[in-house]
């Protein structure tokens, strides 16, 4: 049985000095059956804490316009150029939704086992910021459009890609909103800068439940989730490019007693920076609390040059959101086979089950078909699809060779992956081809060239000089010799070689 | 019943309306009162109304490209610009707590 998390925590349990005392191991018994979450220690011989996190998730909508305006989805254009009179908040403008927001939601509902509400409103939620022109953001509070799912995730336990554990984070709700635009500040002229261009961008925010314990968990979660966007098309979700953004919500806890203060911890652009963030954070709170200290209930940003979150200025104070109804949009209605009209214009419909039946496989699915399909391990699976188009390319160099797909995934993931990797290219870019690395394997699989001289052919292709696996063989004489009276021969200069000495 | 001056801070703080004298004070507790009509109708086993649009369902837009553009016109209405980026002053400032503050509301 794992424990609850993979994490620093245990690890640094197990590894404790002279092990657990008997009264902090039944102690980490009972925290781990309540809740199956990780017991990490603090000072030697206080009460272990148990982490709570909760991710709130912001994944831009992959659409051409806006939520609610006809103005133009793109990142990096000139400031405020995709900006219609809408997004700039002008008087008299209105809001129209975007169809196809509305179907990469429902997209992603399902896709998260989600219950899609086949009714679902909008509501106003008021803070004052440059980037927000309307004062307001346009959000679903009360009755989002998808709630109760549930994200399953995996992870390697003790470091080591062969053993992982299959964990689920439950979702609480999947909401339609409104990105703000950006903000640039200018210290030095004690200005900001603001630019409308992501101003009305679509947003799908998942909210998830409290339900991971450290980093390690977060950014397994979230890596699942990128994925299962990017499959589903619903969010490119490039975090580099801001259309994931993820907020962590903190808090520790001994077992037994309610909840701790949470802290909100924003400002997380990657996902090796979650987990560190997440991890410092939980870090912060222990040492704080041990030292007899108070955690307060604010909104921290992390820093990554520091590795460390630090209080974030304009979130001081409890904000008062003053929800209210939109006023100008009615409800949004969703309908499947059984309650769909017959005469609806179907323009205006958006079907559940039609979206259901088109939905691709998930990341999950398609790694359960490579493993069955070419008998290749689960861990090799993940690290197929981790890598963009290497699954492609896996495929397609099986098709073209002999070699057993077993055997091929070593040269994929061991060899070609870690060139990749050396010379920071994605699988596109590649200088070997699918069907150069095919021709190889061929070769080695017909025992003209040793494993030896593959690799060094390799090397060779990854100059990309053109030159195919067989010119390359030939030019550099590494054919394996068959020629017993040859090979004969040759042992013979050698041991007569010996012998002169 | 007056207004407790708690919660008139409260929205001076986040409305920033300033409620200035006695009478901006008196006229917010008569709309108040004015609201607090409702009250009077039964409303058991009814379900709120959102708005008058309830029972159509919401019109959906094709994700066309159709807006946008206007730069030059929408920073026309900027009071100050810098290439292309509206300027706007350094973050929220809060307003000062009450104690620290002139407000009406300091005497009450």
């Amino acid at each position: 049985a794992a424990w609850g998390c993979g994490g620093v925590w245990c690890r640094a349990w197990q590894r404790g000095a002279g092990g657990p005392s008997p009264f902090l191991r039944g102690q980490r018994a009972a925290a781990s059956s309540a809740r199956g979450g990780a017991v990490p220690v603090g000072k030697s011989g206080l009460a272990p804490w148990v982490p709570v996190v909760g991710l709130e998730i912001h994944a831009q909508i992959s659409s051409n316009s806006k939520l609610f305006s006809g103005s133009q989805v793109q990142f990096a254009a000139p400031p405020n150029s995709l900006v219609s009179f809408f997004d700039a908040s002008l008087p008299g403008t209105l809001p129209v939704l975007n169809r196809r927001c509305v179907e990469a939601a429902v997209m992603t509902g399902l896709a998260l086992n989600c219950s899609i509400n086949k009714k679902s409103l909008f509501d106003r939620k008021h803070y004052f910021y440059a980037d927000l022109p309307a004062g307001y953001q346009i959000t679903q509070q009360r009755v989002p459009i998808a709630v109760n799912g549930s994200l399953s995730y995996s992870l390697c336990i003790d470091n080591k890609m062969s053993q992982m554990v299959t964990k689920t984070v439950r979702i609480k709700q999947i909401q339609l909103e409104q990105d703000s635009g950006k903000s640039l500040h200018d210290d030095r002229r004690s200005q900001t800068l603001v630019d409308l261009n992501r101003a009305g961008v679509g947003l799908m925010e998942v909210v998830m439940e409290p339900d991971l314990c450290c980093g390690e968990e977060a950014a397994a979660a979230v890596r699942e989730l990128q994925l299962i966007l990017q499959t589903l098309g619903s969010s490119q979700a490039v975090m580099a490019e801001g259309q994931l953004r993820v907020d962590a919500n903190v808090s520790v806890h001994h077992p037994g007693e309610p909840y701790g203060v949470r802290t909100e911890v924003k400002n997380i652009n990657s996902i090796r920076f979650l987990a560190k963030a997440v991890d410092y954070e939980i870090q912060r709170q222990i040492e704080e609390l041990e030292n007899g200290g108070t955690i307060l209930n604010e909104t921290r940003a992390f820093d990554s040059k520091l590795g460390c979150t630090v209080p974030m200025r304009d979130k001081e104070g409890k904000q008062d959101y003053r929800f209210m109804p939109e006023p100008n949009l009615p409800p949004l209605i969703l309908y499947d086979a059984k309650s769909l009209p017959a005469n609806m214009n179907h323009q205006q419909v958006v079907n559940i089950d039609w979206i259901h039946e088109r939905l691709p496989d998930l990341p999950s699915v398609k790694r359960a078909k490579l493993v069955e399909q070419y008998g290749i391990l689960p861990e090799h699976s993940f690290a197929l699809l981790n890598e963009d188009g290497l699954t492609e390319f896996f495929e397609n160099v099986v098709k073209q060779t002999q070699m057993k797909p077993k055997k091929v995934i070593g040269w994929i993931l061991n060899v070609l992956l870690s060139y990749l990797k050396q010379h920071s290219l994605t699988v596109k870019e590649s200088p070997v081809s699918s069907f150069m690395m095919a021709d190889l394997l061929n070769l080695l699989e017909k025992k003209e060239i040793s494993s030896t001289a593959a690799k060094q052919v390799l090397a060779e292709l990854w100059k990309g000089e053109g030159k195919s696996p067989l010119e390359i063989v030939k030019e550099k004489k590494l054919e394996l010799i068959q020629d017993q009276k040859e090979l004969e021969r040759i042992c013979q200069a050698v041991i007569d070689g010996q012998e002169n000495e | 019943q007056p207004v407790a001056v708690e919660v008139l801070d409260h929205l001076e703080q986040l409305a920033l309306v300033d409620f200035r004298d006695a009478e901006g004070v008196e006229r917010l507790r008569k709309a108040i009162q004015f609201a607090d009509q409702l009250h009077e109708v039964n409303t058991d086993g009814v379900e709120p109304m959102d708005s008058v649009l309830e029972d159509r369902c919401v019109y959906l837009r094709e994700d066309d490209v159709t807006e946008g553009n206007c730069a030059n016109e929408l920073l026309k209405n900027a009071r100050e610009k810098v290439e292309e980026y509206f300027v706007a002053p350094p973050g929220n400032i809060p307003l000062p707590k009450l104690e620290e503050r002139e407000t009406f509301l300091q005497g009450s």
